[in-house]
Protein backbone atom coordinates (compact mmCIF):
# COMPACT_ATOMS: atom_id res chain seq x y z
CA UNK A 1 0.00 0.00 0.00
CA UNK A 2 1.48 3.19 -0.99
CA UNK A 3 1.08 6.38 1.11
CA UNK A 4 0.32 9.64 0.19
CA UNK A 5 0.93 12.94 2.11
CA UNK A 6 -2.02 15.11 2.28
CA UNK A 7 -0.89 18.90 2.71
CA UNK A 8 -3.50 19.65 5.10
CA UNK A 9 -4.07 16.13 6.81
CA UNK A 10 -0.33 14.54 6.37
CA UNK A 11 0.47 10.91 5.23
CA UNK A 12 -2.46 8.76 4.76
CA UNK A 13 -3.54 6.06 2.40
CA UNK A 14 -3.47 5.86 -1.19
CA UNK A 15 -6.93 4.93 -1.38
CA UNK A 16 -7.83 8.23 0.23
CA UNK A 17 -6.66 10.28 -2.53
CA UNK A 18 -8.49 10.62 -6.34
CA UNK A 19 -6.28 11.74 -9.32
CA UNK A 20 -7.84 14.48 -10.85
CA UNK A 21 -6.02 16.40 -13.84
CA UNK A 22 -2.94 17.44 -15.29
CA UNK A 23 -1.40 20.14 -13.84
CA UNK A 24 -0.88 23.70 -15.96
CA UNK A 25 -3.83 23.62 -17.83
CA UNK A 26 -5.04 26.74 -18.85
CA UNK A 27 -8.70 27.44 -19.42
CA UNK A 28 -9.15 29.29 -22.85
CA UNK A 29 -11.12 32.50 -22.59
CA UNK A 30 -14.46 31.68 -22.91
CA UNK A 31 -16.21 35.15 -22.67
CA UNK A 32 -14.30 35.46 -26.62
CA UNK A 33 -15.78 32.87 -29.19
CA UNK A 34 -12.90 30.24 -30.02
CA UNK A 35 -13.17 27.54 -31.78
CA UNK A 36 -13.71 24.23 -31.36
CA UNK A 37 -9.94 23.02 -31.60
CA UNK A 38 -8.53 24.96 -29.09
CA UNK A 39 -11.53 23.96 -26.75
CA UNK A 40 -11.23 20.34 -27.65
CA UNK A 41 -7.27 20.72 -26.57
CA UNK A 42 -8.33 22.17 -23.26
CA UNK A 43 -10.82 19.47 -22.79
CA UNK A 44 -8.92 16.15 -23.56
CA UNK A 45 -5.21 16.54 -25.03
CA UNK A 46 -2.91 15.19 -22.28
CA UNK A 47 0.75 15.51 -22.49
CA UNK A 48 0.26 12.00 -20.40
CA UNK A 49 3.91 12.00 -19.49
CA UNK A 50 6.38 8.97 -19.51
CA UNK A 51 8.91 10.10 -15.64
CA UNK A 52 8.34 13.20 -13.68
CA UNK A 53 4.59 14.47 -14.12
CA UNK A 54 2.86 17.48 -12.15
CA UNK A 55 -0.63 16.48 -11.49
CA UNK A 56 -3.84 17.82 -9.58
CA UNK A 57 -4.96 15.34 -6.79
CA UNK A 58 -7.98 15.59 -4.25
CA UNK A 59 -7.37 14.08 -0.69
CA UNK A 60 -10.99 12.96 -0.21
CA UNK A 61 -11.72 13.20 3.16
CA UNK A 62 -11.05 16.65 3.39
CA UNK A 63 -11.57 17.79 0.00
CA UNK A 64 -8.49 19.72 -0.95
CA UNK A 65 -7.26 19.86 -3.98
CA UNK A 66 -3.60 19.78 -4.26
CA UNK A 67 -0.46 19.49 -6.56
CA UNK A 68 1.40 16.03 -6.56
CA UNK A 69 5.18 15.61 -8.08
CA UNK A 70 5.41 12.17 -9.16
CA UNK A 71 7.12 9.88 -11.42
CA UNK A 72 4.86 8.05 -13.68
CA UNK A 73 6.78 5.14 -13.57
CA UNK A 74 8.41 4.06 -10.72
CA UNK A 75 5.08 5.43 -8.68
CA UNK A 76 7.77 7.61 -6.28
CA UNK A 77 6.70 10.66 -4.96
CA UNK A 78 9.00 14.15 -5.22
CA UNK A 79 6.62 16.65 -3.33
CA UNK A 80 3.11 17.79 -2.46
CA UNK A 81 1.96 21.40 -2.16
CA UNK A 82 -1.25 23.24 -1.99
CA UNK A 83 -2.41 25.03 -4.66
CA UNK A 84 -2.29 28.03 -3.61
CA UNK A 85 1.43 27.71 -2.82
CA UNK A 86 2.62 26.26 -5.76
CA UNK A 87 6.15 27.05 -7.06
CA UNK A 88 6.56 28.99 -10.18
CA UNK B 1 8.81 -21.36 -44.58
CA UNK B 2 7.16 -24.80 -43.28
CA UNK B 3 3.83 -25.18 -43.42
CA UNK B 4 2.30 -26.35 -40.02
CA UNK B 5 0.05 -29.10 -40.48
CA UNK B 6 -1.12 -32.57 -39.11
CA UNK B 7 0.83 -33.70 -41.35
CA UNK B 8 3.95 -32.22 -40.80
CA UNK B 9 3.94 -32.70 -37.40
CA UNK B 10 3.18 -36.37 -37.83
CA UNK B 11 6.68 -36.09 -39.74
CA UNK B 12 8.87 -33.67 -37.57
CA UNK B 13 7.68 -36.38 -34.75
CA UNK B 14 9.78 -39.57 -36.33
CA UNK B 15 12.23 -37.74 -37.01
CA UNK B 16 13.12 -35.94 -33.92
CA UNK B 17 11.40 -32.33 -34.30
CA UNK B 18 14.95 -31.47 -36.08
CA UNK B 19 13.69 -29.87 -39.65
CA UNK B 20 11.60 -27.34 -37.95
CA UNK B 21 13.12 -23.84 -39.26
CA UNK B 22 12.41 -20.65 -37.42
CA UNK B 23 8.99 -19.34 -37.69
CA UNK B 24 10.47 -15.32 -38.62
CA UNK B 25 13.97 -13.84 -39.70
CA UNK B 26 15.83 -11.67 -37.50
CA UNK B 27 17.34 -8.88 -40.05
CA UNK B 28 19.68 -6.20 -39.74
CA UNK B 29 17.24 -2.68 -40.47
CA UNK B 30 17.59 -1.25 -44.10
CA UNK B 31 18.19 2.42 -44.57
CA UNK B 32 15.03 2.70 -46.48
CA UNK B 33 11.65 0.68 -46.55
CA UNK B 34 8.37 2.04 -48.11
CA UNK B 35 6.33 1.91 -44.52
CA UNK B 36 7.28 1.01 -41.14
CA UNK B 37 5.55 0.28 -38.26
CA UNK B 38 6.25 1.25 -34.92
CA UNK B 39 5.63 -1.15 -32.24
CA UNK B 40 6.00 -5.34 -32.45
CA UNK B 41 2.53 -5.87 -30.55
CA UNK B 42 -0.57 -7.41 -31.80
CA UNK B 43 -1.87 -4.09 -33.77
CA UNK B 44 1.84 -3.50 -35.40
CA UNK B 45 2.08 -7.12 -36.63
CA UNK B 46 -0.96 -7.46 -37.85
CA UNK B 47 -0.58 -3.82 -39.71
CA UNK B 48 2.49 -5.02 -41.50
CA UNK B 49 0.68 -8.38 -42.06
CA UNK B 50 -2.18 -7.01 -43.86
CA UNK B 51 -0.17 -4.21 -46.01
CA UNK B 52 1.76 -7.29 -47.43
CA UNK B 53 -1.56 -9.45 -48.00
CA UNK B 54 -4.02 -6.70 -48.59
CA UNK B 55 -2.39 -4.22 -50.38
CA UNK B 56 0.82 -5.88 -51.19
CA UNK B 57 3.25 -3.62 -49.97
CA UNK B 58 6.08 -6.04 -48.74
CA UNK B 59 8.97 -3.58 -48.24
CA UNK B 60 8.02 -3.15 -45.01
CA UNK B 61 9.98 -2.55 -41.34
CA UNK B 62 8.25 -3.48 -37.61
CA UNK B 63 10.10 -1.63 -35.03
CA UNK B 64 9.73 -3.26 -31.55
CA UNK B 65 11.76 -1.84 -28.64
CA UNK B 66 11.60 -4.91 -26.59
CA UNK B 67 10.53 -8.35 -27.50
CA UNK B 68 7.80 -9.74 -29.81
CA UNK B 69 4.52 -9.28 -28.04
CA UNK B 70 5.86 -8.57 -24.78
CA UNK B 71 3.52 -5.24 -23.85
CA UNK B 72 0.08 -5.41 -23.78
CA UNK B 73 -0.24 -8.74 -26.24
CA UNK B 74 1.03 -10.45 -23.87
CA UNK B 75 -0.44 -8.53 -20.42
CA UNK B 76 -4.05 -9.01 -21.51
CA UNK B 77 -6.79 -12.06 -20.58
CA UNK B 78 -7.32 -12.84 -23.94
CA UNK B 79 -11.31 -12.16 -24.42
CA UNK B 80 -12.42 -11.49 -27.66
CA UNK B 81 -16.00 -9.87 -28.39
CA UNK B 82 -17.97 -7.26 -30.02
CA UNK B 83 -20.97 -6.70 -27.05
CA UNK B 84 -20.66 -3.06 -27.89
CA UNK B 85 -23.92 -0.52 -27.87
CA UNK B 86 -22.89 2.22 -30.74
CA UNK B 87 -23.57 1.28 -34.59
CA UNK B 88 -20.39 2.60 -35.27
CA UNK B 89 -17.96 0.17 -32.33
CA UNK B 90 -20.22 -3.06 -33.18
CA UNK B 91 -19.14 -2.57 -36.95
CA UNK B 92 -15.86 -1.81 -35.72
CA UNK B 93 -15.45 -5.03 -32.97
CA UNK B 94 -17.72 -7.37 -35.25
CA UNK B 95 -15.43 -7.15 -38.23
CA UNK B 96 -12.66 -8.04 -35.32
CA UNK B 97 -14.43 -11.73 -34.51
CA UNK B 98 -15.09 -12.22 -37.87
CA UNK B 99 -11.45 -11.48 -39.10
CA UNK B 100 -10.72 -13.93 -36.04
CA UNK B 101 -12.99 -16.45 -36.69
CA UNK B 102 -11.13 -16.55 -39.88
CA UNK B 103 -7.54 -16.04 -38.33
CA UNK B 104 -5.85 -19.65 -38.11
CA UNK B 105 -6.19 -20.81 -41.06
CA UNK B 106 -5.73 -17.53 -42.88
CA UNK B 107 -1.97 -17.54 -41.15
CA UNK B 108 -1.74 -21.06 -41.01
CA UNK B 109 -0.76 -20.83 -36.99
CA UNK B 110 -3.45 -22.06 -34.39
CA UNK B 111 -4.71 -19.05 -32.46
CA UNK B 112 -6.67 -21.62 -30.39
CA UNK B 113 -9.93 -19.37 -30.53
CA UNK B 114 -12.75 -20.74 -28.63
CA UNK B 115 -15.90 -19.33 -29.13
CA UNK B 116 -17.27 -20.02 -25.23
CA UNK B 117 -19.67 -17.10 -25.51
CA UNK B 118 -19.51 -14.62 -23.37
CA UNK B 119 -22.17 -13.53 -20.76
CA UNK B 120 -22.88 -10.55 -18.69
CA UNK B 121 -24.71 -10.77 -15.59
CA UNK B 122 -27.68 -8.54 -14.41
CA UNK B 123 -28.50 -8.05 -10.41
CA UNK B 124 -31.33 -6.56 -10.17
CA UNK B 125 -34.77 -5.83 -12.21
CA UNK B 126 -33.16 -2.39 -13.39
CA UNK B 127 -30.12 -4.54 -14.68
CA UNK B 128 -32.69 -6.91 -16.74
CA UNK B 129 -34.03 -3.88 -18.13
CA UNK B 130 -30.35 -2.29 -19.00
CA UNK B 131 -29.43 -6.01 -19.98
CA UNK B 132 -32.48 -6.34 -22.64
CA UNK B 133 -31.72 -2.95 -24.03
CA UNK B 134 -28.50 -3.80 -24.94
CA UNK B 135 -29.47 -7.27 -26.19
CA UNK B 136 -31.92 -5.10 -28.59
CA UNK B 137 -29.08 -2.47 -29.58
CA UNK B 138 -26.93 -5.23 -30.19
CA UNK B 139 -29.18 -7.63 -32.64
CA UNK B 140 -30.23 -4.55 -34.15
CA UNK B 141 -26.12 -3.52 -35.13
CA UNK B 142 -25.92 -7.40 -36.79
CA UNK B 143 -24.43 -8.79 -33.32
CA UNK B 144 -25.63 -11.98 -31.69
CA UNK B 145 -26.92 -11.40 -28.14
CA UNK B 146 -29.22 -13.70 -26.00
CA UNK B 147 -30.98 -12.61 -22.86
CA UNK B 148 -30.54 -15.07 -20.51
CA UNK B 149 -33.14 -15.29 -17.77
CA UNK B 150 -31.54 -16.45 -14.34
CA UNK B 151 -31.87 -20.36 -14.64
CA UNK B 152 -30.22 -20.17 -17.83
CA UNK B 153 -27.37 -18.56 -16.55
CA UNK B 154 -27.09 -20.59 -13.68
CA UNK B 155 -27.12 -23.69 -16.07
CA UNK B 156 -24.17 -22.29 -18.08
CA UNK B 157 -22.43 -21.09 -14.68
CA UNK B 158 -22.76 -23.56 -12.50
CA UNK B 159 -20.56 -22.69 -9.86
CA UNK B 160 -22.18 -18.84 -9.31
CA UNK B 161 -23.17 -17.94 -5.91
CA UNK B 162 -26.45 -18.79 -5.45
CA UNK B 163 -26.98 -18.18 -1.91
CA UNK B 164 -30.07 -16.46 -0.55
CA UNK B 165 -28.10 -13.73 1.49
CA UNK B 166 -25.70 -13.36 -1.53
CA UNK B 167 -24.92 -9.23 -2.18
CA UNK B 168 -25.57 -9.49 -6.05
CA UNK B 169 -28.29 -12.03 -6.83
CA UNK B 170 -28.02 -13.21 -10.64
CA UNK B 171 -31.31 -12.12 -12.32
CA UNK B 172 -29.78 -12.93 -15.67
CA UNK B 173 -27.40 -11.86 -18.21
CA UNK B 174 -26.24 -11.10 -21.58
CA UNK B 175 -24.74 -13.53 -23.66
CA UNK B 176 -23.10 -13.28 -26.40
CA UNK B 177 -21.79 -16.60 -28.60
CA UNK B 178 -19.95 -16.19 -30.97
CA UNK B 179 -17.13 -14.08 -28.35
CA UNK B 180 -14.70 -16.40 -26.45
CA UNK B 181 -10.98 -16.12 -25.81
CA UNK B 182 -7.58 -16.97 -27.88
CA UNK B 183 -4.21 -17.62 -26.73
CA UNK B 184 -2.12 -14.38 -27.00
CA UNK B 185 1.41 -15.17 -27.74
CA UNK B 186 -0.33 -17.12 -30.90
CA UNK B 187 -1.78 -14.62 -32.20
CA UNK B 188 1.74 -12.41 -32.24
CA UNK B 189 3.31 -15.21 -33.15
CA UNK B 190 1.03 -16.09 -36.30
CA UNK B 191 1.19 -12.70 -37.59
CA UNK B 192 5.03 -12.49 -36.98
CA UNK B 193 5.56 -15.70 -39.12
CA UNK B 194 2.77 -14.86 -41.68
CA UNK B 195 3.95 -11.22 -42.35
CA UNK B 196 7.64 -12.61 -42.11
CA UNK B 197 6.98 -15.38 -44.98
CA UNK B 198 5.67 -12.21 -47.45
CA UNK B 199 9.13 -10.46 -46.82
CA UNK B 200 8.17 -8.22 -43.48
CA UNK B 201 11.08 -7.28 -41.79
CA UNK B 202 10.58 -7.70 -38.15
CA UNK B 203 13.90 -6.10 -36.24
CA UNK B 204 13.33 -6.67 -32.21
CA UNK B 205 15.24 -4.35 -30.07
CA UNK B 206 14.99 -1.47 -31.92
CA UNK B 207 13.93 1.56 -29.98
CA UNK B 208 12.26 4.45 -32.14
CA UNK B 209 13.87 7.74 -30.59
CA UNK B 210 12.36 10.17 -32.80
CA UNK B 211 11.10 11.49 -36.49
CA UNK B 212 12.67 12.51 -39.36
CA UNK B 213 10.80 15.69 -40.76
CA UNK B 214 10.73 17.41 -43.74
CA UNK B 215 9.09 19.80 -45.27
CA UNK B 216 6.67 19.01 -42.77
CA UNK B 217 6.46 15.72 -43.51
CA UNK B 218 7.58 12.41 -41.76
CA UNK B 219 9.93 10.83 -43.97
CA UNK B 220 11.79 8.27 -40.99
CA UNK B 221 12.60 7.45 -37.77
CA UNK B 222 15.69 7.91 -35.69
CA UNK B 223 16.58 4.36 -34.11
CA UNK B 224 18.62 2.62 -31.62
CA UNK B 225 19.96 1.54 -34.76
CA UNK B 226 20.47 4.03 -36.68
CA UNK B 227 18.21 6.30 -39.04
CA UNK B 228 15.94 4.79 -41.03
CA UNK B 229 13.43 6.55 -43.69
CA UNK B 230 10.25 5.30 -44.57
CA UNK B 231 7.78 6.42 -47.35
CA UNK B 232 4.36 6.00 -44.85
CA UNK B 233 4.83 5.42 -41.16
CA UNK B 234 2.16 3.78 -38.55
CA UNK B 235 2.28 3.81 -35.01
CA UNK B 236 0.68 1.24 -32.71
CA UNK B 237 1.70 1.89 -29.65
CA UNK B 238 -1.07 1.41 -27.31
CA UNK B 239 -0.24 2.67 -23.95
CA UNK B 240 2.79 4.37 -25.11
CA UNK B 241 1.43 6.33 -27.67
CA UNK B 242 1.99 9.41 -25.86
CA UNK B 243 5.43 9.08 -25.39
CA UNK B 244 5.69 8.52 -29.49
CA UNK B 245 3.31 11.68 -29.92
CA UNK B 246 5.72 13.73 -28.14
CA UNK B 247 8.40 13.01 -30.60
CA UNK B 248 6.43 13.93 -33.24
CA UNK B 249 5.47 17.34 -31.67
CA UNK B 250 1.90 16.21 -31.05
CA UNK B 251 -0.56 15.33 -27.85
CA UNK B 252 -3.38 12.98 -27.51
CA UNK B 253 -6.22 12.43 -25.82
CA UNK B 254 -4.87 9.69 -24.04
CA UNK B 255 -4.39 8.87 -20.37
CA UNK B 256 -2.17 5.88 -19.85
CA UNK B 257 -3.29 3.61 -16.72
CA UNK B 258 -1.76 0.33 -15.55
CA UNK B 259 -4.67 -2.12 -15.79
CA UNK B 260 -3.66 -5.83 -13.53
CA UNK B 261 -4.91 -9.24 -14.53
CA UNK B 262 -4.07 -12.63 -12.53
CA UNK B 263 -4.13 -16.29 -13.41
CA UNK B 264 -4.56 -19.02 -10.93
CA UNK B 265 -2.94 -22.14 -10.15
CA UNK B 266 -4.57 -25.13 -12.87
CA UNK B 267 -7.67 -26.10 -11.63
CA UNK B 268 -9.67 -29.54 -13.47
CA UNK B 269 -12.37 -27.47 -15.75
CA UNK B 270 -14.71 -25.49 -13.52
CA UNK B 271 -16.04 -22.69 -16.56
CA UNK B 272 -16.67 -22.91 -19.97
CA UNK B 273 -17.33 -19.25 -20.58
CA UNK B 274 -16.54 -16.08 -19.60
CA UNK B 275 -18.42 -14.36 -17.14
CA UNK B 276 -18.28 -10.26 -16.50
CA UNK B 277 -20.49 -9.28 -13.35
CA UNK B 278 -20.60 -5.58 -13.63
CA UNK B 279 -21.49 -4.71 -9.60
CA UNK B 280 -17.66 -6.19 -9.15
CA UNK B 281 -16.06 -5.12 -12.28
CA UNK B 282 -14.52 -8.39 -12.00
CA UNK B 283 -14.57 -11.29 -14.66
CA UNK B 284 -13.11 -14.52 -15.09
CA UNK B 285 -12.64 -17.05 -17.81
CA UNK B 286 -10.44 -20.77 -17.65
CA UNK B 287 -7.66 -21.15 -20.23
CA UNK B 288 -6.98 -24.73 -21.75
CA UNK B 289 -4.34 -24.90 -19.03
CA UNK B 290 -6.95 -24.61 -16.27
CA UNK B 291 -5.75 -21.56 -14.95
CA UNK B 292 -8.44 -19.25 -13.97
CA UNK B 293 -7.93 -15.56 -15.81
CA UNK B 294 -9.23 -12.97 -14.44
CA UNK B 295 -9.09 -9.16 -14.98
CA UNK B 296 -11.46 -6.37 -13.77
CA UNK B 297 -10.88 -2.64 -13.74
CA UNK B 298 -8.32 -0.59 -14.29
CA UNK B 299 -6.06 1.40 -11.32
CA UNK B 300 -7.22 4.95 -11.00
CA UNK B 301 -3.46 6.11 -11.15
CA UNK B 302 -2.10 7.45 -14.11
CA UNK B 303 0.91 4.76 -14.71
CA UNK B 304 3.80 3.61 -16.93
CA UNK B 305 4.91 1.04 -14.57
CA UNK B 306 4.20 -2.29 -15.93
CA UNK B 307 2.65 -3.73 -12.52
CA UNK B 308 -0.26 -3.30 -10.41
CA UNK B 309 -1.60 -1.82 -7.37
CA UNK B 310 -2.60 -3.22 -4.04
CA UNK B 311 -6.17 -1.60 -3.71
CA UNK B 312 -7.50 -2.62 -7.17
CA UNK B 313 -6.29 -6.29 -6.40
CA UNK B 314 -8.16 -6.47 -3.14
CA UNK B 315 -11.08 -4.99 -5.59
CA UNK B 316 -11.18 -7.23 -8.46
CA UNK B 317 -10.20 -10.81 -6.13
CA UNK B 318 -12.64 -9.66 -3.36
CA UNK B 319 -15.44 -9.29 -6.55
CA UNK B 320 -14.42 -13.04 -7.31
CA UNK B 321 -14.57 -14.39 -4.57
CA UNK B 322 -18.06 -13.07 -4.37
CA UNK B 323 -18.66 -14.20 -7.51
CA UNK B 324 -18.00 -17.72 -6.50
CA UNK B 325 -17.68 -18.38 -3.46
CA UNK B 326 -15.74 -21.80 -3.93
CA UNK B 327 -13.00 -19.78 -5.98
CA UNK B 328 -11.80 -17.73 -2.45
CA UNK B 329 -9.16 -20.98 -1.33
CA UNK B 330 -8.10 -20.70 -4.93
CA UNK B 331 -4.05 -19.79 -4.79
CA UNK B 332 -2.95 -17.27 -7.94
CA UNK B 333 0.03 -18.25 -9.95
CA UNK B 334 0.61 -14.81 -11.46
CA UNK B 335 0.02 -11.65 -11.38
CA UNK B 336 0.52 -8.52 -13.89
CA UNK B 337 -0.14 -5.21 -15.11
CA UNK B 338 0.12 -3.71 -19.10
CA UNK B 339 -0.19 -0.17 -19.95
CA UNK B 340 -3.01 0.70 -21.46
CA UNK B 341 -4.03 4.05 -23.74
CA UNK B 342 -7.30 5.22 -22.56
CA UNK B 343 -9.56 8.20 -24.15
CA UNK B 344 -12.18 10.29 -23.05
CA UNK B 345 -14.95 8.07 -24.52
CA UNK B 346 -12.94 5.03 -24.33
CA UNK B 347 -13.00 4.28 -28.18
CA UNK B 348 -10.09 3.80 -30.48
CA UNK B 349 -8.54 6.74 -32.20
CA UNK B 350 -7.07 5.65 -35.91
CA UNK B 351 -6.24 7.93 -38.37
CA UNK B 352 -4.02 10.70 -39.33
CA UNK B 353 -1.79 12.20 -36.36
CA UNK B 354 -1.20 15.36 -37.65
CA UNK B 355 2.06 14.69 -38.79
CA UNK B 356 1.84 14.24 -42.21
CA UNK B 357 3.13 11.14 -42.92
CA UNK B 358 2.43 9.48 -39.44
CA UNK B 359 -0.56 7.57 -38.92
CA UNK B 360 -1.70 6.33 -35.64
CA UNK B 361 -3.45 2.91 -34.34
CA UNK B 362 -4.21 3.55 -30.50
CA UNK B 363 -6.76 4.56 -27.77
CA UNK B 364 -8.24 1.13 -27.70
CA UNK B 365 -7.85 1.06 -23.83
CA UNK B 366 -8.58 -2.28 -22.15
CA UNK B 367 -10.22 -3.84 -25.27
CA UNK B 368 -6.48 -3.54 -27.54
CA UNK B 369 -6.62 -7.73 -28.23
CA UNK B 370 -10.03 -8.48 -29.33
CA UNK B 371 -8.83 -5.45 -32.06
CA UNK B 372 -6.16 -7.38 -33.04
CA UNK B 373 -6.39 -7.92 -36.74
CA UNK B 374 -9.22 -5.34 -37.14
CA UNK B 375 -6.85 -2.42 -35.82
CA UNK B 376 -3.82 -3.52 -38.06
CA UNK B 377 -6.36 -3.86 -41.12
CA UNK B 378 -7.30 -0.36 -41.10
CA UNK B 379 -4.50 1.24 -40.16
CA UNK B 380 -2.95 -0.94 -43.00
CA UNK B 381 -5.69 0.55 -45.22
CA UNK B 382 -5.09 4.35 -44.16
CA UNK B 383 -1.20 3.84 -45.16
CA UNK B 384 -1.82 1.84 -48.23
CA UNK B 385 -4.21 4.84 -49.30
CA UNK B 386 -3.27 7.54 -47.13
CA UNK B 387 -7.51 7.16 -46.94
CA UNK B 388 -9.84 5.87 -44.00
CA UNK B 389 -11.83 2.56 -44.73
CA UNK B 390 -15.76 3.66 -44.29
CA UNK B 391 -15.44 1.55 -40.82
CA UNK B 392 -12.29 3.31 -39.36
CA UNK B 393 -13.78 7.14 -39.55
CA UNK B 394 -16.17 7.38 -37.20
CA UNK B 395 -12.40 7.04 -34.98
CA UNK B 396 -10.75 9.89 -36.38
CA UNK B 397 -9.16 12.58 -34.23
CA UNK B 398 -11.43 14.95 -35.73
CA UNK B 399 -14.41 13.20 -33.53
CA UNK B 400 -12.85 14.96 -30.58
CA UNK B 401 -13.57 18.99 -31.90
CA UNK B 402 -16.57 18.04 -33.34
CA UNK B 403 -18.08 16.88 -30.21
CA UNK B 404 -18.77 13.42 -32.11
CA UNK B 405 -17.67 10.95 -29.39
CA UNK B 406 -18.71 7.37 -29.44
CA UNK B 407 -18.84 6.51 -25.66
CA UNK B 408 -18.76 3.53 -25.21
CA UNK B 409 -17.48 3.77 -21.76
CA UNK B 410 -20.87 5.15 -20.50
CA UNK B 411 -23.13 3.04 -23.14
CA UNK B 412 -21.93 -0.81 -22.98
CA UNK B 413 -21.79 -0.72 -19.42
CA UNK B 414 -18.79 -2.90 -19.80
CA UNK B 415 -15.72 -2.46 -17.79
CA UNK B 416 -13.46 -0.43 -20.12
Amino acid sequence: MQIFTCPFCGPRDEREFHFAAEAGKTRPDTTRQIDPETWATYLHAQRNDKGRTREVWMHLPCSELFLMERDSVTMEVFSTHPLRKEPQ
Amino acid sequence: MTRYSAFTLFREGLRGHKGWSKAWRSPEPKPEYDAIVIGGGGHGLATAYYLAKNHKITNVAVLEKGWLGGGNTGRNTTVIRSNYFYPESAALYDFGVKLYEGLSRDLNYNIMFSQRGMIVTAHSEHDMEMAARQTNAMRLNGVDAELLDRDQVLKRIPLANTRPDCRHPIHGGVLQPRAGTGRHDAVAWGLARAADSRGVDIIQNCEVQGFITEAGRCVGVETSLGPIRAGVIGAATAGHSSVIAQMAGLQLPITSYALQAFVSEPLKPVMDTVWLAPPFGTYFSQSDKGGLVIGGGLDRVPSYGQRGNLPMQETVLAGLAEMVPALAKVKLLRHWAGIVDVTPDSSPIIGPSGLDGLYLNCGWGTGGFKSIPVGGSLLAHLMATGQHDPLSQPFDLTRFPTGRLIDEGAASGIAH
